[in-house]
């Protein structure tokens, strides 16, 4: 009965003070370690001697150099977006509603490159597309030393496809998330009614995906748009992207208000696009009649099916798996042959190394701080999810909001902000080990909210009540019935929290002390040096970093049930 | 045993609840009939504690329960479409109350099997609630609300989502199961079959109004308004007027022993007020449904209203076919026009 949607039960009137209390933990974490940095930004920005002063916004925005970077940036979101969509929806598809031995595994493998750290999808690239490409060795073995090479490193190529490989799970998940829902029946019911196959695609089965289609180029975009790590390592110096500037003027010129201006400008950019997208959610959530996954999928029919299947997986093989096979390839590659070298060294402290510490001091750190990291974020997500799904008013949607801006507005602004905020009273945390961790919670709560609000909010309320009818006192309710059934959702978001902190670059770069590395910070201090031992070392640790990732996750999806904690 | 007064639930503007009195007497079975969106389903959450009234009172045993959150209250409850706890099996749901009601864990098991004999699942406590029929299903939410014994036993709607056959046997189970535990029982239906088969005293609901309260059979041959002749299925009304204690229809004058309906009025004619005879009111067959055992003819009468007759035995006409009407005049009940 729809009365009771609007009903205000006893039992939550008595728990409010308690859900206050709870939400003061999410309010006051994000306000002190994203809103307060984020504010400094645009303090910085717009007075940086202490009273309002922009000539340096203006200077920013009128700097032909700058406004490149500014296009750039737009372009190169805009065309990763559309060849994303392009490679994505008919994948999408196949996923959905193609049923063929592997499916399952094939969507797990799918989703392994969008959590994949930057760094090594970054170093994957490198590894294909680089000067030292086992393609170029392979050019050099056949046609001899006057063998074209290929280096389409420092190009914007290599850009493009590292954005289409990580974004692809997007469309896929989205889209294909919908598209397995979607009750097969309204297509036939087209398809009696006299629309081919065309029409009924055109005038079913699109406007029906057209909410998932949008939430993901719109996802894309600003995934895209805020790049860092990608661009940072495969752009070279020409290349850089409004966040890739921010580093530059911060770490190499050590202009720190117009970083804070560049800050600003993608700020706007930024909260543009969310406006943007928050009115398309809004306008999307049609009522459909959705269908468990199970019954709609079905085995390829006729040849073009599956043509269609085969084209999809190896547009998959080349586009995924190759540049992550590359990677484990030249890892484990010595000059002479194959073998665990590069790995063997990793334990030993090199005079000539660009670290302070051996690379496996920075596996451990990065398991430390990921640790921490993941203990925070669950607390304050868990906290939060729960204050927002169970009161319904203003401020529980203003919370929820709030807690996803570190999302979409990019983790070099978080980096930045602890940056320019945190190294002062009351607030002095620059000698604090906390503080990688902490910026690497701020990035990874917006996961564990997304995560666990459908959970929470998809217990039923009657179960609640039934439990209560019985006897259950409001805190045996939460651990009878909640926590039973979110227990799961909570795994998967620590697991999901815990890979995000262990990848986690643009965020940390900022802030990670030159003898704290994380294993993301090593990789890309390695690559910025010459030599082959450097680049090898690299190679190995974004591999064990990737397995890291891979590893949790692949646990994830084991512990996952149905579609719970899918976003 | 339950006392409901001047009970008033509102959400928002809506008032869902208005001005209900409601009693239930220890050891009685009471159905709460109404379409859906009546309020009827508010009334029975408001008694469990779940929604809070905007007026009124709900007393039990003697004990006014305003302010008693719904685990305190010691009532039992079953929902609509079961609510049962996926993340239990059927053991672990049944237990639930008798765990929370602090019962000895030693207790627990040899309760459990005993409720579920009763309901007619004996040997299912390992069984995974997910993977039951939907008939099993409302059987495991039945044993879970009866296990530990409350004092009053609330059904809301708990056959809703089951298919006729299914229901039908069900009914008779809960009677039989009702009568022997000599259970309390407040269970709220749209169903009149469900109400009229289990019920003690009727309450019919609408617009958040009690519109009648009365014992199946009463409800059944006097209703109080021609909404409830209506919803308790009954198909032959007449539109009459009265005065003096008669009332004018086509089919003639019947008595009227009502001192509240005057002018404009109905006129109920049940089913044995009417048969097909050799004479009487002219009229046309226009359709006919067998029913089993017999035949419902609806007939067409040359003077206006259109009536259904039940024909038992063989030879009831076909489609078409001209036929008399008698009337019992006896066999009548007089509703407010409406």
């Amino acid at each position: 009965m729809d009365l009771d949607g609007a009903a205000l039960t006893v039992t939550a009137g008595r728990r409010s003070s308690a859900t206050l209390l709870l939400a003061a933990l999410p309010i006051t974490f994000i306000g002190v370690l994203f809103l307060y940095p984020v504010a400094t930004i645009v303090w910085t920005g717009l007075a940086p001697d202490g009273r309002l002063d922009l000539s340096p916004v203006l200077r920013v925005v009128s700097d032909p150099a700058i406004l490149r970077v500014v296009w750039f940036t737009v372009w190169q979101a805009t065309v990763s977006t559309v060849l994303t969509l392009l490679l994505g929806l008919p994948a999408a598809y196949v996923v959905a509603r193609l049923d063929f031995p592997g499916r399952k595994l094939l969507r797990a493998a799918v989703t392994v490159p969008f959590v994949l750290p930057t760094v090594v999808v970054a170093s994957a690239f490198l590894s294909l597309l680089g000067p030292r490409s086992p393609l170029n060795d392979l050019a050099v073995r056949i046609a001899g030393e006057g063998a074209p090479q290929l280096s389409l490193h420092h190009t914007v190529w290599a850009i493009l496809l590292a954005h289409v490989f990580f974004n692809y799970a997007v469309v896929v998940r989205t889209v294909g998330g919908l598209w397995a829902h979607l009750d097969p029946r309204t297509e036939e019911a087209a398809q009696v009614l006299g629309a081919g196959r065309v029409r009924t695609f055109l005038e079913v089965t699109l406007p029906a995906l057209r909410p998932a289609i949008s939430a993901a180029a719109a996802i894309v975009f600003l995934f895209t748009f805020t790049s860092f790590g990608v661009v940072l390592i495969l752009g070279g110096p020409r290349l850089a992207t409004i966040e890739v500037e921010i580093h530059r003027f911060t770490a190499q010129l050590l202009d720190l208000p117009t970083a804070s201006a560049l800050a600003l400008v993608q700020l706007l950019f930024v909260v543009g696009a969310l406006v943007v997208y928050g009115r398309l959610q809004r306008r999307g959530p049609s009522r459909q009649r959705l269908r468990s996954a199970a019954d709609v999928a079905r085995p390829p029919r006729g040849a073009r099916q599956r043509a269609f299947l085969a084209a999809n997986l190896i547009v998959m093989l080349v586009l995924l798996a190759l540049p992550l096979a590359v990677l484990v390839e030249r890892s484990l590659a010595t000059g002479s042959g194959y073998g665990l070298d590069l790995y063997r060294t990793l334990g030993e402290s090199r005079r000539a190394s660009i670290l302070a510490v051996s690379p496996w001091e920075a596996v451990r750190n990065s398991v430390v701080f990921g640790t921490v990291a993941t203990v925070v974020a669950v607390t304050v997500g868990g906290a939060a999810a729960w204050v927002v799904t169970r009161s319904r008013g203003v401020a529980a949607r203003l919370l929820d909001g709030v807690l996803m801006l570190p999302l979409g507005i990019s983790a070099v602004t978080v980096g930045f902000g602890f940056l320019i905020s945190l190294d002062r009273p009351p607030l002095d945390l620059r000698a604090s080990p906390l503080l990688v961790p902490l910026a690497q919670a701020v990035v990874a709560t917006p996961f564990v909210v997304r995560i666990l609000v459908p959970v929470l909010g998809a217990v039923d309320e009657r179960l609640r009540e039934a439990a209560a009818v019985m006897g259950a006192r409001p805190r045996q309710v939460w651990r009878e019935i909640d926590l039973p059934i979110v227990g799961r959702a909570l795994l998967v978001a620590a697991g999901f929290a815990f890979a995000i902190s262990v990848g986690e670059f643009g965020a940390t770069v900022f802030i990670a002390r030159a003898n704290l590395p994380t294993l993301p910070i090593a990789i890309f201090r390695l690559l910025g040096q010459p030599g082959a031992v450097n680049f090898g070392q690299a190679m190995a640790m974004s591999t064990i970093l990737m397995v890291l990732t891979a590893t949790v996750i692949t646990a994830i999806e084991r512990v996952r049930v149905g579609t719970v904690g899918e976003f | 045993m339950l006392s409901v007064r001047d009970l008033t639930v509102r959400f928002g503007d809506t008032v869902a609840v208005a001005d209900v009195d409601l009693d239930v007497g220890a050891g009685e079975v009471v159905c709460v009939l109404g379409p859906s969106g009546c309020g009827k389903s508010t009334l029975l959450r408001t008694i469990a504690g779940l929604e809070r009234p905007a007026a009124g009172e709900v007393v039990l045993d003697g004990r006014d329960l305003a302010g008693v959150r719904p685990d305190q209250r010691g009532l039992g409850m079953m929902f609509q479409d079961g609510a049962l706890f996926p993340h239990r099996d059927v053991a672990g749901n049944v237990a639930f109350g008798l765990r929370m009601r602090g019962w000895p864990r030693a207790d627990l098991g040899r309760r459990v099997a005993e409720v579920l004999e009763l309901v007619g699942l004996p040997g299912l406590g390992d069984r995974n609630v997910a993977t039951l029929s939907g008939g099993e299903q409302q059987r495991v939410a039945l044993a879970r609300a009866i296990a530990p014994e409350p004092r009053l036993l609330m059904l809301d709607e708990p056959l809703g989502s089951l298919d006729r056959g299914l229901r039908d046997r069900l009914i008779g189970e809960l009677r039989e199961l009702f009568a022997r535990l000599g259970s309390t029982v407040l269970y709220v239906t749209h169903d009149q079959d469900e109400a009229l088969a289990l019920a003690d005293r009727v309450v019919v609901m609408r617009a958040g109004e009690v519109v009648q309260v009365a014992a199946p059979d009463l409800l059944w041959r006097r209703p109080a308004t021609a909404f409830v002749a209506r919803f308790l299925g009954q198909r032959n009304l007449v539109a009459a007027h009265v005065r003096d204690g008669r009332a004018t229809t086509v089919l003639g004058d019947v008595p009227s022993t009502r001192d509240d309906v005057a002018g404009a009025a109905e006129v109920l004619f049940l089913p044995d007020a009417l048969r097909l005879a050799g004479d009487g009111h002219a009229g046309r067959v226009v359709s006919r449904r067998f029913a089993g055992d017999h035949v419902v003819v609806t007939v067409e009468l040359d003077d206006g209203p259109t009536l259904d007759v039940a024909c038992w035995g063989g030879g009831a006409p076909v489609v078409g076919e001209d036929v008399h009407l008698a009337v019992d005049p006896t066999a009548t009940w007089v509703v407010p026009a409406g």
